[in-house]
């Protein structure tokens, strides 16, 4: 967990509205987990008062300016332009200061390698998915089911095929892959009986509807969350979500950036469980 | 004209608020720290002049459904319903944390009745490691109509009283701003027996999603905090000030010491960072530092020094 101040190193659209920011970020190759976030300040003024936080992408190291220095190192995060702070994000260029506080939360499990991974994504949720494919294509075979409501939401697509993973698209409005639901291919997938682990980013709603289906086949699925934050470390206690048995007697409400972003999904409460709220995050946090 | 002496090499910041000794007058407010350990990985919590722990009650809190919290202009509201541990639980898997600093650990802790408020504060009076009590008097007492008890001078001096024939340690009162005469509460506490009032509290608002047609916090009304809120804290500050005679602590909005500053120069004797700890974990360390550059700036030897200048 570190606190950075540090700039801008490319910041380009890959697909109407949404962005790939990258971020000089020293030591983030090392100490960042699949599935974990950080807290972005988008400038050193207000506004926005508050960090965003944005799922992790990937990191990496690129060439320096010159030969002579050492290569960068980098975090990659990927946004939807929804609100003020990611409106201001959209126009931040090379060499803008910006603040960088993580990498922070409880990021996913692998899990027996001999299982098949199913990742399932869902436009924007795909985000924190693709470390978690990176660090799982070695030793398992993985699958992504990417969901969108049309192709513009298919996002990155290409670059986990490269990783070696086989990619199944689906847009609601048929303008891309399959014509339909993601979780619908998640069940023609799952009728075959696959020995699996199934990890999921994406609308609280297709969550929902991904843990009914895994509860039915009874495989175990891990989703990461998605919340408005304030600090990202557990102070504010303002990210929570319903815990499973939650009741209105006895409530039980668990910390997103702290518990989370990461969860096994039979200890959420489904019922109604957090707000469906449009949060100006880059991934699912 | 502000007089310049010679270089100051280094001034001293420390500051006492009844009988509380703080190497210098920052410590976060009550709420936005957690209870230490959250930020510990981002600053040296023995660089505070206190440590002031999430409100506390008798028993756990859940607190409120979400969403918990929105963004504001220069704010933000949250309802997060004092969610917290309890006294219990505190006292043994976090305050041994806390005791490991040598910064005074104040407790902050609020009930649901005179009784609890009571019998929380006998039991911390018990704890040597706890150098003084903050009590959150901005909640509904539930037996008497859930009316606010810091919004009546009355259940206010009621359950100050209760509180101060518990516990001989120092007791300071958070008021909440949400009255129409500050001064009015302030004078109830100090007469009660508060060695020290702190404020304020967040300002209640509102704020609502237009497409929607509904509130953006689940609880409706939230307590709007951060540098919206700095110009009305300050003024508060400004009139309790005038109005007791112990010790105030600033607290609204704070975010670089030259907010700070304008507490200590209204008469604050130390102030409390909230909101800008979730924008910058290390915002405190920062204002202690921007304190310090003031005052050689200034050529002022010692802070206390600066406390209560303002010329009107």
């Amino acid at each position: 967990m570190k606190n950075l101040k540090t700039v801008v190193l490319s910041n380009q659209e890959i697909s109407p509205g949404y962005f790939r920011m990258r971020i000089l970020a020293p030591d983030y190759t090392k100490i960042s987990k699949p599935g974990q976030f950080v807290m972005f300040r988008v400038q050193r003024s207000m506004p926005p008062l508050l960090r965003r936080p944005f799922g992790i992408f990937r990191t990496g190291f690129m060439p320096a300016d010159c030969e002579t220095m050492p290569p960068k190192e980098f975090v990659e995060i990927i946004y939807k332009v929804v609100g003020s702070g990611t409106e201001i994000m959209q126009g931040l260029q090379q060499g803008a200061q910006v603040e960088l506080l993580g990498p922070l939360g409880r990021g996913f499990e692998a899990g027996d390698p001999a299982e098949e991974k199913i990742l399932v994504g869902g436009g924007i949720g795909l985000v924190p998915l693709y470390m978690l494919a990176e660090s799982l294509v070695e030793k398992s075979q993985v699958r992504l089911l990417m969901g969108g409501r049309t192709r513009d939401d298919i996002i990155t697509v290409t670059e986990f095929e490269r990783l070696g993973v086989e990619t199944y698209v689906s847009t609601e409005d048929g303008s891309l892959g399959e014509q339909g639901l993601v979780t619908k291919v998640l069940e023609t997938r799952l009728a075959q009986k696959p020995k699996a682990t199934i990890f999921a980013c994406g609308p609280m709603p297709m969550l929902e509807a991904v843990h009914h289906i895994c509860q039915a086949h009874k495989i175990p699925l891990q989703v990461s969350l998605e919340a408005l934050m304030a600090c990202g470390v557990g102070a504010c206690l303002g990210c929570v979500v319903k815990g499973a048995g939650h009741t209105e007697e006895n409530p039980s409400y668990l910390c997103t950036c702290k518990t989370g972003p990461v969860f096994k999904s039979h200890l959420i409460d489904w019922g109604k469980a957090v707000a469906k709220e449009k949060t100006e995050t880059g991934g699912c946090k | 004209m502000i007089k310049r002496r010679e270089k100051v090499a280094r001034p001293d910041l420390s500051v006492e608020v009844c009988g509380i000794k703080m190497k210098n007058p920052v410590m976060p407010a009550s709420g936005t720290f957690g209870y230490g350990e959250e930020y510990a990985p981002y600053l040296d919590l023995n660089n505070l002049g206190a440590i002031v722990t999430k409100g506390l009650s008798l028993n756990p809190k859940a607190g409120n459904p979400t969403p918990r919290i929105c963004e504001t202009v220069s704010g933000m509201l949250n309802a997060i319903g004092l969610q917290n541990v309890g006294i219990d639980v505190f006292l043994k898997h976090k305050m041994p944390f806390l005791e490991s600093f040598n910064a005074p650990v104040i407790v902050n802790f609020f009930g649901n009745t005179l009784e609890e408020y009571a019998e929380v504060a006998a039991r911390l009076d018990a704890i040597p490691g706890v150098a003084g009590l903050e009590m959150n008097i901005s909640c509904p007492n539930v037996k008497h109509g859930g009316i606010v008890f810091g919004t009546d001078p009355q259940s206010a001096t009621d359950v100050i009283s209760a509180v101060r024939k518990r516990t001989k340690k120092p007791v300071i009162v958070k008021l909440t701003p949400n009255v129409t005469d500050i001064r009015v509460m302030a004078k109830a506490a100090e007469d009660a027996g508060a060695d020290a009032l702190s404020l304020i509290n967040t300002i209640t608002g509102m704020s609502v999603d237009i497409r929607k047609r509904k509130p953006r916090l689940a609880n409706t009304i939230g307590g709007l905090s951060g540098p919206a809120i700095r110009p009305i804290a300050v003024r508060l500050t400004h009139q309790v000030v005038q109005a007791v005679k112990i010790p105030v602590i600033g607290i609204g909005g704070i975010a670089c010491a030259e907010d700070a500053l304008e507490f200590l120069i209204v008469g604050a004797t130390a102030v409390q960072v909230g909101t800008a700890n979730f924008v910058d974990p290390t915002a405190m360390e920062k204002i202690v530092s921007g304190l310090e550059d003031f005052c050689i700036e200034q050529g002022i030897a010692d802070i206390k020094e600066l406390i209560g200048t303002l010329e009107v």
